[in-house]
């Protein structure tokens, strides 16, 4: 039985090869089967876990919070991207500031819970919340831009990452409002229990990567440069801060 | 904590002595400078049981004007402003030390004497069952919840 490993569903699309190299570099170094596997939605990725159905993920901070506490899971690596948060409005919005949002405003995003509590805690100034906003769920950030442009929404959120790579023909209709800075929140690739035996020899061969100039190019078609060791100590103030913020 | 120098105050100030629980008093002075909470930021620190800042982000020493390393060591209540009720952080260390988390508005006392206001959030590290220390992690607040909160401290103290 292979073991099985699953990406955070907030990737870009062209990630996604990359993705699959990464694995058969896993398969390589660890000299294991892996299967990996993908899932259209952060709800379907989830019970796949709930199933122990995933050995090795690459986790959004706030999965990793449930990974860790719940299901035994450990960092063997994060890149040290940070993950952050852009509110956008179209680009000939009358809105020029958070403050200015009114309750009522409606907003279009994905399901990555990141990124929605972050957007959703940027929105606090305007005295505006989950009662009395309405949320417009997309499939995917180009679908929340998509979503501004064609006047169904009046904000989107999206991982600032994503906003960057959006074609320059659909970021010039759009204006960003506002992206927070947060610095210390990153994704991190976890092991659980069944290869947790494993996790020094991953970490080696994760952070020794970027040497190889082949290996580096994978990790820069990953969207990163390097992976850095995350030792317990720094995961768990990680999640700590997640659940501060979470309400 | 040293008391606060004349040096360091930025504009016209006031001088109050701040009474702590644990017995221990400050000179600080202050001024009507407000610094605007700055967009998109997260003021994080943690701190050990006795509330002895042990780490900062970089949001943390800008917005309080001081150097990190004038920052790690010293208690949290460097930051107490003395608009803030006793009763308010009375409420924190009960809260957090119950294992619970606090919410709260805060303003927030700055080196050069100036304040800034501030949501924020103060949950228990708990490793193993134990809890080791805190994290306060804050957050720009709406300006019709801190003017809530200024009637409401002024009525407190």
């Amino acid at each position: 039985m292979p073991y099985q490993f699953t990406v955070s569903p907030d990737f870009g699309p062209n990630q996604l090869a990359g993705w699959h190299i990464f694995n058969t570099w896993l398969q390589r170094q660890l000299d294991t089967d892996i299967h990996f596997e993908t899932y259209d939605s952060f709800e379907a990725q989830r019970q796949a876990i709930d199933e122990d159905n995933v050995d090795i993920i690459y986790a959004n901070p706030y999965d990793a919070s449930f990974l860790v506490r719940e299901k035994g899971f450990v960092a063997a690596a994060t890149p040290q991207k940070p993950d952050e948060t852009t509110i956008a409005v179209l680009v000939d919005s009358p809105v020029q500031e958070i403050e200015a949002l009114t309750p009522g405003s409606k907003i279009a995003q994905t399901n990555d819970p990141d990124i929605s509590m972050m957007g959703m805690l940027m929105l606090e100034p305007a005295n505006l919340n989950a009662g009395n906003t309405t949320a417009i769920h997309q499939d995917s950030y180009i679908q929340v831009a998509k979503a501004l442009i064609q006047g169904k929404a009046d904000i989107g959120f999206f991982l600032s990452e994503a906003f960057d790579e959006l074609s320059s023909l659909v970021k010039s209709q759009l204006r960003p409002l506002v992206s927070s800075d947060i610095q210390i929140v990153s994704h991190a690739l976890l092991i659980g229990p069944k290869l947790a035996d494993r996790k020094e020899e991953l970490t080696n061969k994760l952070t020794s990567m970027d040497a190889d100039p082949q290996d580096k190019s994978l990790l820069q078609s990953l969207g990163f440069e390097k992976w850095a060791p995350m030792d317990e100590d720094e995961m768990e103030f990680m999640i700590d801060l997640i659940e501060a913020l979470a309400a | 904590m040293h008391d606060m120098s004349p040096s360091d105050i930025q504009g016209d100030y006031q001088e109050t002595t701040l009474k702590y629980f644990d017995g221990n008093q400050r000179k600080v002075l202050v001024t009507d400078i407000e610094t605007p909470y700055p967009e998109g930021k997260l003021i994080v620190s943690r701190t050990d049981t006795k509330g002895n800042i042990t780490h900062c982000n970089r949001s943390f020493i800008d917005m309080s004007g001081y150097e990190e390393s004038e920052i790690i060591g010293q208690p949290h209540a460097l930051l107490r402003h003395p608009d803030m009720p006793a009763a308010a952080f009375e409420d924190l260390w009960k809260t957090v030390q119950a294992g619970d988390k606090w919410h709260g508005y805060v303003k927030n006392l700055r080196k050069d004497g100036g304040y800034y206001w501030v949501y924020a959030t103060v949950i228990p590290n708990i490793r193993k069952g134990q809890v080791i220390g805190y994290t306060s992690v804050r957050r720009k607040p709406s300006r019709q919840k801190v003017e809530e909160a200024i009637t409401t401290y002024a009525n407190m103290n």
